[in-house]
């Protein structure tokens, strides 16, 4: 009899762990996000920043950009964060609006024996088939095109990308995409697609680490990761055919003709935007939260907390090499913001 | 109480069971409760694989083990890929570990010299519990440029172009790769087995080895014809385990083994593993189809890691049945 009644209290455990439903850090004065590894160092500083000012921390996990679209879908966190934007129809259907906080770029980098940062041109259309493999080695004639007077060594081109999914390869691929129709019907561009060829690396430090490990490597990285560990990154050629540096200039110039008023949700791609100092591979990422707010004080917790990063964070931005978005485009944001209301109607952020 | 009185009041009044017969039960049932849970566990396991692996299932079906495309923009998805590098490279680490590490054991066993004993095995030992992720680290920082130039360099420019060492070695010699994957793993899997074994060896009764070498025998010849048949079913038992994590290593393969998905075409070559394409890709799958693909995924190797263990169980029932 006790036998019995010892499987019915291990059947028991197991249904009460299994109902055992996740209710959600709903402590007040902590707000949780989670989503792209791209911007989580300066969430991290705004964050600490906020906290010594109004106490109220942030809980951040830089799982992906996949991952923070997958649960503020799933309502488990009051933000989602994503490289990534979702069209407009995507948002609607999961009653989420988006909004821009910081700027980036992707930068392809590579590894050349004495070759220095800045001295090979390349455009979009070299850069596609390269990662189609079909540029194989760096002394091939279509690379010489655009680097006359320089002599390319006569290495193979280790094509490197990356192996887990990421808004850095849905811009990346996306460039290649509109540079290249044979990369647009072969490929595609995701944040995670069958790459032609070679290795791929785990994260935007993976691909640094795969890079500099092989002479005649190149991948792409985030220009933060290429800045800090002082890689040999390319000029690339932009919509005006200037051949440009990545740096932050060039990327607020990418921003600063964006037409983001005309852009529904600020669903906006700032690849290849017109301008002479423009930076080709720039974007944005994204803010995503619900349009109907169960919490109404939560929801205005959050948006306070970006008002004030808005306010106050572009100095703590520029200093870890991210471009904070123009003054015109924080007040259409702040406006936007009248759509995310509470469970009353009414508009969460006053 | 009078003895008239004592007899008409009956037989005394007995307890049914002895005292602390209870707690014997409770235990027992408490007992009972840890194997229903572990039991029930397994089976929800294998359910939630299945349930949420069945977009997947039912659109590629076993069609899926034997296709190389993994294209998440089309979502047609096929795990010939990770399946081979995870057979290739669990048993390329077996074949470089298994001999290491029977000579660690019988080291430590037979020949090391007293004062030596108990430095070495510890260091095994510890070596044993070392977090895998550091070796993945270790392994991309340390040994890729290490191999690259005194292996994969000096094999690749001595391969006379069309020779067979030429196609085992075609790749790039940035010291990543399937081999390179399958010698951390080795590298992992040795000191388990090691100290495993070495456990084993001393059970075995001096008697038995004493009267071996009693006989004439030499050390190899007592190693191998005494010791070793006298621990075999317990050393099998090691080494199918060492195989069993070798299967399911995540971190200290991502590093090196280079993330590509299609079939390995050399030992230089990147592969992938079932376990480092699920690290990698989980966090990021949105569609349905992605996750569901990585979740029967999920289930392959499953199923390979419990018919690896059927196969070890098959064995010893053989070799207990011959003695």
């Amino acid at each position: 009899m006790l036998k019995k009644l010892g499987a019915a209290l291990g059947a028991a455990l197991i249904a009460g762990v299994a109902t055992l439903s996740a209710t959600g850090a709903y402590a007040a004065g902590v707000i949780s996000g989670a989503g792209a590894t791209f911007p989580q160092p300066v969430y991290a500083k705004w964050a600490e920043e906020y906290k010594a000012k109004t106490g109220i921390a942030l809980n951040y996990q830089a799982i992906g950009s996949g991952g923070g679209i997958k649960q503020i879908q799933a309502k488990t966190v009051d933000f989602g964060a994503s490289d990534k934007p979702l069209k407009p129809d995507d948002l609607a259907a999961s009653g989420l609006a988006m909004f821009p906080t910081v700027i980036g770029g992707v930068v392809p980098v590579m590894n050349l024996p004495g070759i220095r940062p800045g001295q090979v041109k390349l455009t979009g259309a070299q850069l596609a088939d390269i990662y189609r493999g079909v540029i194989k080695k760096w002394n091939d004639p279509l690379l010489a095109r655009t680097n006359a007077g320089m002599t390319l060594p006569n290495l193979p081109i280790t094509v490197v990308h990356r192996s887990d999914g990421s808004g850095t390869t849905f811009l990346f691929t996306t460039y290649l995409s509109m540079k290249a129709q044979h990369w647009a019907s072969e490929v595609g561009a995701n944040d995670s697609v069958s790459w032609p060829t070679g290795q791929g690396g785990k994260g935007n430090d993976g691909v640094a680490a795969f890079v500099k490990l092989t002479p005649g490597a190149i991948g792409y990285v985030e220009y933060a990761y290429a800045k800090q560990n002082a890689m040999t990154y390319a000029l690339m050629q932009n919509k005006d055919g200037k051949f440009v540096a990545p740096d932050a200039k060039n990327f607020s110039a990418a921003a600063a003709n964006a037409k983001w008023q005309s852009a529904p949700g600020f669903y906006l791609l700032l690849l290849d935007q017109p301008g002479a100092d423009a930076w080709p591979i720039t974007g944005a990422t994204f803010i995503l939260m619900h349009t109907k707010q169960a919490d109404a004080a939560k929801g205005r917790e959050v948006l306070d907390f970006f008002d004030w990063c808005y306010k106050n964070g572009d100095g703590v931005a520029g200093q870890l090499d991210y471009v904070p978005l123009p003054g015109p485009v924080k007040e259409l944001i702040r406006k936007s913001w009248g759509k995310i209301v509470g469970p009353d109607g009414k508009r969460v952020h006053a | 109480m009078s003895d008239a009185a004592a007899i008409a009041a009956g037989p005394p009044k007995r307890r049914s069971q002895p005292r602390g017969a209870a707690v014997g039960q409770m235990f027992e049932a408490l007992c009972f409760a840890a194997a229903t849970f572990l039991l029930v566990a397994l089976g929800g396991l294998i359910a939630s694989l299945v349930v949420g692996g069945w977009p997947a299932i039912h659109k590629f079906g076993l069609g899926f083990l034997t296709s190389t495309t993994w294209n998440p923009v089309t979502d047609v998805y096929g795990a010939a890929g990770p399946i081979v590098g995870t057979l290739v490279t669990s048993a390329l680490a077996l074949l470089i570990a298994l001999p290491i590490a029977g000579g660690v054991a019988f080291f430590l066993t037979e020949l090391c010299p007293g004062p030596l004993r108990r430095p070495v095995g510890t260091a095994v030992e510890l070596l044993a519990g070392v977090p895998s992720i550091v070796y993945g680290m270790w392994g991309l920082f340390t040994f890729a440029p290490l191999f690259s130039r005194w292996v994969q360099l000096p094999l690749m420019s001595a391969a006379k172009p069309g020779s067979l060492l030429e196609s085992l070695t075609a790749g790039v010699p940035n010291g990543t790769g399937i081999l390179a994957a399958s010698i951390i793993l080795a590298v992992m899997i040795l000191p388990f087995i090691a100290a495993t074994l070495r456990e084993l060896l001393l059970t075995v009764p001096a008697a038995v080895r004493e009267s071996a070498y009693g006989l004439g025998a030499t050390t190899a010849e007592v190693v191998l014809k005494v010791t070793l048949p006298y621990v075999r079913t317990g050393a099998i038992g090691a080494v199918m385990l060492g195989l069993g994590r070798a299967l399911g290593e995540t971190m200290a393969v991502t590093f090196i083994i280079g993330n590509s998905h299609g079939f390995p075409k050399s030992l230089f070559d990147s592969g992938s593993t079932i376990a480092s394409t699920i690290a990698n890709e989980f966090a990021e799958a949105t569609t349905e189809m992605h996750t569901a693909a990585l979740i029967y995924l999920g289930l392959v190797l499953f199923v390979i890691t419990f018919s690896v263990l059927g196969l070890a169980r098959l064995m010893l029932r053989r070799q207990v049945s011959r003695l």
